[in-house]
């Protein structure tokens, strides 16, 4: 790489050179940030604007570009410099739109402005482009764990697309559930009959496709590397073991109904009541014929339980919904219906969720004269030689009774998920569970699994993001779902398998920093193996060497900086945001001394909701105190302990710290990170304790992106906290 | 943008809606090149203007901060704002798309920083308030309107404020003489992702949306309910400003009812029951009531829990009733009417503000799609004749955010198959 040239430029358009001088940003950019070029423009992302600094970029050989300006939000498409480090100087949403109007704040206004100029001057010089990892990982097949109708669906699309695609498929055929499904709930106009389940078609398609081999009788003994350079152990039941090379896996283990078993009140186990898959063994061998029972009889009259064993809040059973049984026993009733119309079909229901067009194939149901009455069913009992189903009738609210030939629970999914990572080796729920993917990661085998025992993820607006990078779940492992769902969520696995192989051939991360080149860089040699950033990282990424030495593995990595954040040593890295970048901007300051009344607060912001919320607090004029500076972080869980004490020793008077919400409902980007942050600094106080510091002197608060009007508000009352209990006594010691 | 820089291996995604954001950023971070057009100033669509999402009650917000920085930093995509694809010709990879771009009047130096509408008095309805605010006719169309970029109202061309506006600008941002453009483009495939817009809540006579200021839409509470809406959180009732306490949520107000939306919409159950969560945040005092009159609660899947947790709620009362009618008080309070179907009761009870969970209408129903797209009774889009078009999100069902994004990814690599396909056919020819 070439010598580093820098450059500051400074706008001042949009006002800023009405209330800032910008010769006085010109001196600190020169003589204290030691920048080699220093300009001035007053409209730096005009196309003139842009024209200059290209200028000095291809003339000069400017290689390190500060702008001191608009926020790093505003105008990234102008400022678009590739091969050039390039950072922001927030003086318009960060100072001139959040200081109060008025002459009596001008020193103070100008004062954040130095500042901000200062700090983006160091952390500039301590920035490098990241080169890219030249170790990218190439191997672009597709792995499919799991033959069902997902896992088929998943393969095939992959395949479509134009890559290899592989399928592990623990029993002797493909097909899954759906091959053992008479018929379909509809997924086409009219929505008004079962239909055709396709999956005769699906399977000779897959078996016929010159990019997709199966392996039957199979499963993942082990699974090592990360995306691009998968390598994968499949045991087959012969005994024989084939090594799979391949680039990112889609986890389609599918579901276990609920066992019927579990359910004797509502005759589970006892004779001619079943489940829907029962069912749909009857009906098969009706094959549109009317529908026997085991003994032969033929059914004339049947009754459906919906939601058996599931939505219970008892604690004994699913607490969820299982989203498809509503439809599925429509489909059903529909079986007997189409074969005899006398045959009497009566499904008892609490709610009816039949949601989009389902709502045409349950009027067509009521049409066929299938009965349905809202009730909790309490009990299934033998009567003569059928069955009688005791409810609560829930719009008479009166006991009821009904008879019937049969009777079908319809009972609910439970996810084939593998081990829980979390609970301890020794729980006894994770030794009768059989691992999916075996991972040979320092953080246990399978994907990590949410509430209820479905897999990741459970973010709203990114679905597929789970916390193993390169490995998606699809289908009912990770929500209940039906066919209909369970095709589009394969399609849509199959692409984000796709972008994982094709980001790590280029070394590029995935969501949420997708194309960021940078990676985490290790000293090892500094390294004292206290195993914090294996044991801290959100993904996995990180794995342990027999000497105990972290082995980084980049392509897994989302380089939100946790590691770096949990390292003691200091000894983790990226090349453009690192302990230094940040480290350096604390400790620039022009330090007003202690008995100035001017404290000096820093913010460590996540950039992914924090500074987007203080930016737009600025955009909706919410004014807070000047006495702020803001430094965005790529996650809470990067902030490294040293830039806290940096900070405290330096004589900041106070440290706020906004992430995102933690816990069950994470709002955190890297899931983790922010958790992890909240609790390192639940042990600050010892440190402050040594400094002998108030505890009031670093608080953490977790802020939403819309909290504009509140991180103002924060900030306001947090400065004032901080004059009530004084200036720090730490100043010019730092 | 001109004709040739797409060619038939880039992919058209029509809205730039959470769908279309979604199609649009996984195709291209799969390496290909995108078009994305939206009709309106901004993307965002409509999950811009909620408050908060269901289950977790985190903002949307939050997720289009992501999306929008995805794009900023992925030169693959194109955005096209205030534009509409007009027409659609030629075949699956290879068709020649008609968009027409409508005049903004302000270029993309702007930057943002509002001198313009500091400049001029002329207001309209905020379009992103569904007009419980106005604006000025010079305007950013909300905090986190991307492009970043003013917009001005056709209403004030040709007018002084016009070229009041035109002189405030300092860096000569303001264009008048613009005017509609119309471009071709070359595409491989076309993802519509043309989202949804509620059913107009007016043809449902009896509920007397429109004529009683104290009906409002569900989409109208989410403005209400946010901190940086038109009330600054309060929930404020339209005929007085008074704080609203006993509120009452609607189910399928237009849905499930073949005189109007044939089909469930799937969303509104899990919406109102969030927003009686927003009742209770705006009273801590316990204070707020909710009341939900429904046929089925539809908590589908993981979202039983949510139902669960609301029904343990002492602020929230369920009914299991299709409300008849709402008729006004002498004090503009909403009285409904209707049958309380467990018990079988009559009941006519007043409340502060009716909320109507309207249901979703595809947005498609009002633009002109190519006669080669099939779509459902609803209006829906279930696919192609040629195969080479798809639907994504709630232009191809009524879906929430999560199962709208599933579907956009999906559809991203289905167009993406489309464009393969037709590679690998013209490498072999």
């Amino acid at each position: 790489m070439s010598e580093m040239k820098t450059a500051a430029y400074i706008c001042t358009g949009c006002g800023i050179g009405d209330k800032i001088d910008a010769g006085t940003l010109e001196k600190i950019a020169a003589k204290e940030g030691k920048m080699a070029l220093v300009k001035r423009h007053e409209f730096l992302c005009g196309a003139a604007g842009v024209q200059m600094i290209r200028d000095d970029i291809d003339q000069e050989g400017v290689t390190h570009v500060m702008l001191a300006g608009c926020s790093r939000r505003a105008k990234s498409e102008a400022f678009d410099f590739p091969a050039t480090a390039t950072t922001r100087a927030n003086l318009r949403e960060g100072v001139l739109w959040v200081v109060a109007e008025g002459g009596e704040h001008d020193e103070i206004r100008q004062e954040m402005a130095d500042d901000y100029v200062r700090m983006a001057c160091a952390e500039l010089k301590k920035m490098k482009v990241p080169a890219g990892n030249p170790a990218t990982a190439n191997n672009k097949r597709i792995l499919v764990v799991g033959g069902g109708f997902s896992g088929m669906t998943a393969a095939l699309a992959a395949a479509d697309a134009g890559y290899q695609a592989v399928i592990v498929e623990k029993s002797g055929q493909l097909g899954g559930w759906a091959a053992r499904t008479w018929k379909r709930v509809p997924a086409a106009m009219p929505y008004a009959e079962p239909q055709e389940t396709g999956v005769a078609e699906l399977i000779d398609r897959i078996v016929s496709h010159p990019k997709i081999s199966v392996h039957l009788n199979a499963t993942v003994a082990e699974t090592r590397g990360a995306p691009g350079r998968f390598a994968v152990d499949v045991a087959t039941e012969s005994g024989a073991a084939h090594s799979e090379e391949v680039g990112a896996i889609i986890q389609a283990s599918g579901f276990t109904p609920y066992d019927i078993a579990r359910l004797p009140e509502l005759g589970g186990g006892a004779p001619n009541v079943v489940d829907h898959a029962g069912l749909e063994a009857l009906a098969i061998a009706a094959d549109g014929g009317a529908i026997k029972r085991s003994d032969g009889a033929e059914v004339k009259s049947v009754v459906f339980v919906q939601c058996a064993g599931q939505r219970d809040d008892s604690g004994a059973h699913l607490p969820y919904c299982s989203g498809h049984c509503c439809a599925t026993s429509i489909k059903q009733a529909m079986y007997f219906k189409n074969a005899n119309p006398d045959v009497d079909t009566v499904v008892i229901y609490q709610d009816l969720r039949v949601p989009g067009m389902g709502e045409d194939f349950y009027r067509s149901a009521q049409n066929k004269g299938v009965i349905f009455t809202k009730g909790k069913a309490t009990a299934v009992k033998a009567a003569g030689n059928g069955l009688r189903v005791d409810f609560r009738d829930l719009i008479l609210d009166e006991d009821a009774a009904v008879e019937a030939d049969l009777v079908v629970l319809a009972t609910g999914q439970v996810a084939n998920s593998g081990v829980d990572i979390e609970l301890p080796d020794e729980d006894p729920a994770k030794a009768q569970k059989v691992s999916i993917l075996n991972l040979a990661y320092r953080q246990g085998k399978d994907l990590p699994i949410l509430k209820h025992g479905f897999n990741d993820s459970h973010f709203i607006c990114f679905p597929y993001e789970t916390r193993r990078t390169g490995i998606y779940a699809s289908g009912p492992v990770r929500r209940p779902m039906d066919m209909q769902q369970a095709g589009e969520d394969a399609v849509g696995a199959a692409l984000k398998a796709i972008q994982a192989v094709e980001n790590a051939s280029l070394g590029r991360a995935a969501h949420p920093r997708s194309g960021d080149l940078s990676f985490p860089n290790v000293r090892l040699e500094g390294c004292t193996q206290c195993k914090r950033c294996t044991v801290e990282c959100p993904f996995g990424a990180i794995d342990e060497d027999e000497k105990r030495f972290p082995v980084f593995n980049e392509s897994r990595c989302r380089r939100c900086g946790t590691c770096m954040g949990a390292c003691p040593v200091r000894v983790i890295s990226f090349e453009n945001y690192n302990v230094d970048t940040v480290g350096s901007q604390i400790k620039c300051l022009d330090m007003p001394d202690e008995f100035s009344e001017k404290p000096r607060i820093l913010i460590l912001a996540c950039e992914n909701d924090a500074y987007p919320a203080l930016d737009m607090a600025g955009l909706q004029r919410h004014v807070y105190s000047a006495f702020v500076r803001a430094i965005p972080v790529r996650c809470l869980g990067s902030v490294n302990m040293v830039w806290i004490t940096d900070a405290l020793n330096s004589g900041w008077d106070g440290i706020m710290l906004m992430g995102c919400k933690k816990g069950d409902d994470y709002q955190c980007h890297f899931v983790k990170g922010s958790e992890m942050a909240h609790y390192r600094m639940s042990k600050v106080d010892d440190t402050l304790q040594q400094l002998g510091l108030e505890n009031e002197r670093v608080v953490t608060h977790e802020v939403a992106i819309t909290d504009n009007a509140r991180c103002a508000r924060l900030i306001n009352d947090y400065v004032a906290q901080i004059m009530a209990i004084g200036l720090s006594p730490m100043k010019g010691f730092g | 943008m001109t004709g040739n820089i797409a060619t038939n291996s880039t992919l058209l995604v029509v809205g730039g809606g959470i769908s279309g954001m979604t199609a649009a950023l996984e195709a291209a971070e799969c390496g290909k090149e995108v078009v994305l057009v939206e009709k309106l100033p901004t993307l965002g669509g409509r999950t811009a203007h909620l408050y908060r999402y269901f289950p977790k009650m985190c903002h949307p917000t939050c997720g289009l901060e992501i999306n929008l920085r995805r794009l900023k930093g992925n030169r693959r995509v194109r955005v096209l704002t205030m534009t509409e694809v007009v027409a659609v010709d030629g075949e699956r990879g290879d068709y020649r798309v008609t968009l027409k771009i409508a005049p903004r009047y302000v270029k993309d130096n702007c930057t943002a920083c509002g001198d313009c509408a500091e400049a001029i008095s002329s207001e309209i309805a905020n379009v992103y308030e569904y007009g419980l605010a106005r604006t000025k006719a010079a305007y950013l169309p909300h905090v986190m309107a991307y492009p970043q970029r003013y917009v001005l109202d056709p209403s004030i061309i040709g007018t002084a404020e016009a070229e009041q506006a035109k002189a405030a600008c300092k860096v000569g941002a303001i264009d008048l003489g613009m005017a509609e453009e119309t471009v071709q483009l070359n595409v491989g495939s076309v993802i519509w992702a043309t989202g949804w817009r509620p059913y107009d809540a007016a043809r449902i006579q009896p509920y007397g949306y429109g004529r009683y200021r104290n009906v409002i839409t569900s989409l109208e509470f989410e403005r209400l309910a946010d901190p940086r809406g038109p009330t600054g959180g309060k929930l404020l009732r339209p005929s007085d400003g008074r704080e609203a306490k006993n509120i009452a949520f609607i189910q399928c107000a237009g849905s499930r009812d073949e005189n109007h939306l044939r089909h469930c919409s799937r969303i509104c159950c899990m919406a109102s029951l969030k927003q009686t969560q927003y009742v209770g945040e705006a009273y801590p005092d316990g204070s707020g009531k909710s009341t939900i009159y429904y046929i089925d609660i539809r908590a589908i899947d993981r979202f039983e829990d949510f139902y669960q947790n609301v029904q343990a709620d002492p602020g929230v009362s369920f009914i299991k009733s299709k409300v008849a009618s709402i008729v006004e008080d002498k004090d503009g309070n909403p009285v409904l009417h209707g049958v309380d179907t467990e018990g079988y009761h009559r009941y006519a009870t007043t409340h502060d503000l009716v909320v109507l969970a309207v249901g979703m209408e595809p947005e498609a129903n009002s633009i002109r799609l190519p006669d080669s797209i099939l779509t459902d009774s609803s209006g829906f889009i279930e696919n192609s004749a040629d195969g080479g078009m798809f639907g994504a999100g709630a232009a191809a069902s009524p879906l929430d955010v999560n199962r709208a994004v599933q579907s956009a990814t999906a559809a991203a690599l289905r167009a993406i198959q489309v464009i393969h396909k037709t590679a690998a056919t013209e490498s072999t020819a």
